[in-house]
Parts: structure tokens; sequence; C-alpha cells
């Protein structure tokens, strides 16, 4: 039998209270095994809260090429930003 | 250098004009220092050139386990044991970083791990060589992290994403490595006259291959020149060296050993120190697989393999079972 083990794609939640974020993959069995492994891989000083895993064959993801249809349009909202309000001064902060 | 001589297209680095429009998009985003992302165009030369040097890289960070597993058990105290250990622990990690990295490339981890085992993609020379005293320990992690670190610095800035993010940790956790190695030598540097003795060995032996580590001179390769275009690799190796060179030798000077250089002298008007070549016929000697250690390093890693497959095929066959039984159950 050669298979390899499937791969995982690791999430952590750091020290901070911030969302979990990707740090990489790497291969395991289950997602038992996953977990553990995540830990001993990703986590070696003190980098992490808690862990997701999920199996990469799971992700779907955008193309590259669908880049412009998809990002161009907030490119030219600029009036979504604060600053595109000018409050004058003497209305103090906002 | 954990990457030694990788070879690229061997064709010069071509001229915008007799780039495809691909290309030149392509290249242009690397100049302009935009990062290559795995699903993104890009040359073949560019992956399988990646592929090649990426690879390298994970393998001399696996094998360069063993020599320094060599002394886990034997340790002098159980702090130094416990610090070797993580280190080494380290370095299992930054192999599955990159072996991760290659595989976005569209290469398997199986491809990869058999090309390593039949002797079809190298690992760094310096691993070819023993460690034969507690004092190697302090010279590999001040040498030879402290050789990797200089390149793996730049790589920080490298063109590809994945191998960029993995770089950028890597460079984090090493650190550590060079300078529980130098606190090694200076406990052994300080210590009775035979320890002393000891850690001028370990420099003595380990100085020229961690030269070689770099690679020869390739100011005038063409893999090199495309290479740096792609922006997969940052500095000559003639640079690296040189700057390993000026930076370890006050260190060496500051424990009181003497590197093993008749020739090694500062030079006023360069700014850099002059020193020696290292052999190079033995660094190819070495590469093809008549180092001290070639042999003893790849038998271990092969054994490693053929021993762990039980368990690999175990896990994933009581993993398919479970799936299969939560599939009925539901």
């Amino acid at each position: 039998m050669k298979k390899e083990w499937p791969l995982w794609e690791v999430f952590i939640r750091g020290q901070h209270g911030l969302n979990h974020r990707h740090v990489g993959s790497l291969h395991a069995p289950d997602a038992e095994t996953a977990i553990l492994n995540a830990r001993d891989v990703y986590t070696r000083r003190n980098e992490g809260l808690s862990i997701w895993v999920v199996e990469a064959r799971h992700i779907s993801a955008s193309a590259p090429g669908d880049k412009g249809p998809l990002f161009e349009p907030s490119e030219s909202k600029v009036y979504r930003h604060p600053t595109f309000y000018d409050i004058p001064k003497d209305v103090g902060h906002m | 250098m954990y990457a030694q001589m990788v070879k690229s297209t061997g064709d010069a680095v071509k001229s915008r004009e007799d780039m495809s429009d691909d290309e030149r998009h392509f290249q242009d985003k690397v100049d302009a220092n935009i990062k290559v992302e795995p699903r993104d165009w890009m040359p073949d030369d560019y992956r399988k050139t990646l592929i090649r040097q990426i690879g390298q890289h994970a393998h001399s960070e696996i094998v360069g386990q063993l020599p320094e597993g060599n002394w886990i058990t034997r340790a002098p105290t159980l702090e130094r044991k416990a610090i070797l250990l993580a280190k080494v622990q380290d370095e299992a990690g930054h192999g599955l970083y990159l072996y991760c990295a290659a595989e976005t490339l569209g290469v398997t981890r199986d491809e990869l791990t058999e090309k390593l085992l039949s002797g079809r993609m190298k690992y760094s020379s310096i691993f070819n060589y023993p460690t034969l005293t507690w004092a190697d320990m302090g010279a590999v992690g001040w040498l030879v992290d402290g050789a990797a670190i200089m390149n793996q610095v730049p790589l920080q800035r490298t063109s590809y994403g994945p191998y960029s993010r993995a770089m950028v940790r890597i460079c984090k956790e090493e650190s550590f490595h060079q300078r529980q190695g130098y606190a090694i030598m200076m406990k052994m540097a300080q210590g009775s006259p035979a320890q002393r003795k000891m850690a001028q060995d370990a420099l003595n032996r380990m100085w020229y291959p961690s030269l070689m580590m770099f690679g020869p001179s390739d100011k005038d390769s063409v893999h090199s020149a495309q290479s740096m275009a792609w922006k997969i690799k940052i500095n000559t190796n003639d640079e690296l060296r040189q700057k390993f060179v000026n930076e370890t030798v006050p260190q060496a000077e500051y424990l009181g050993l003497t590197i093993p250089d008749e020739n090694l002298k500062f030079n006023e008007e360069t700014g850099n120190y002059d020193f020696s070549q290292p052999d190079w016929d033995e660094f190819f000697e070495v590469l093809k697989g008549n180092g001290p250690c070639n042999t003893d390093r790849l038998n271990a890693r092969r054994k490693a393999w053929d021993d762990g497959a039980w368990v690999r095929e175990g896990l994933l066959a009581h993993a398919e079972k479970r799936a299969a039984a939560k599939v009925a159950a539901e």
C-alpha cells in the first residue's frame, strides 16, 4: 500500500483574542492526529490558545484570474472610508 | 546555505523582448516585489527550480537532525539535553514547513522523500561530516546555523509566497540555535585545558566545511543569474561567505580560539577579512556521495522511512475504518 496521509490546513488563535489565522499545513491520518501534530509543528513557542484543522480538499478558493471582477469594484468606493469626509475642527472628535 | 548548486534553466536570463506576455507579466510582478502565490501563473522553470531548491533545503533540515541527534543521549547535563532536544525538534519543524511550501508547487511529499532516499535530490554537504565530541554541538550551532542564517535572512524576501513565509518562521526560531551553540563554545573555551582543546579542535574541523555551505563562487553562473532575476536567490555565494567570515572572526577572537587559516587578515582597503577558500575538490567529492558520513546519513533516513511504514499504513487504515463506521452510523 502506498498512500499519503491527507493534507490539513492549520489555523491558530494567538494570545491576544484575535481570529484564528492560517499558519501552514501538515499531513495527518485524521483530524485528531492533525491537531496533535499542529501542536508540535506550529506552537512550540507558546504561539497558540486554540487550533483549527481542516482537510485541504474541503477548502474552496477564489481563482487568481477572478481578482479583477471580485476586488476592483471596491477600489473606486473611497466614500466607504471615514477619511473621505471633511468634518470641521469645531465639531470636535468624531 | 542549505541549498547548494541548485540548477535553474541553464540558459542566460531572457531579455524582455524574448519573453512571452505571461513571462513579462510575471517578471514585472517579481520586480515589483509582489509575491507569487501557488495558483498564479509561473514559468515552468521557475516552478522546477523552486521545487529543487526548497526540496533540497527541506532535506537539509531533516538530515541535519542526525549529527546533532547523535549527542542527545550524551549531553553533559539535563539542561543541555533539553536544549539540544528542542533544537533538533525545531529542525524537524523547519523541514516540515519547507516540504509544505514545496508541495504547493505540485510535487508530493512522497515524491520528495523518494528522491532523497534514492539520492536523486541532495542535502547540504555539511551534514556529511561527523560530530565527534560535545564541542561539535557548540561549533555546529555557532558556525553551521550561523551560516544558514546568513542565507535564510535575505530569503525571507524571496518572490514565492509560501517559501517566504516559511523562511520568516524559520528565521524567528533559528537565532536560538546559533546562540545555544555559541553558549556551548563559551563554556568550553573557558573550561579546562582539555575542554579548550576540544573547542579548538571542533573549530578546526568545522571551519572549512562551514565555508563550503555557501557553495562555490557563482559570480559567473547562469543558474544563479536566473535565480537572482526570479528573486529565489538574493545574494551571490561569495557575498554571503564574506559576510559570514566578517561576522565570525570577532566571535572566534572573543572565545580566544584561532581560525585555522594562516591567510586570514583584515583588509583595510576593502573593509573585509581576506581568507583562504575551502578545498573545492573535497566539496565536489562530498556532493558525489564520498564524504565521511554520506552512507550513514542516507541509511539512517531509509531505515526511518522503512521502519515507519507500518505506522503510516496502520494509522491511515484506522482512520479510514472509523470514517466508514461514522458514515454507516449516520
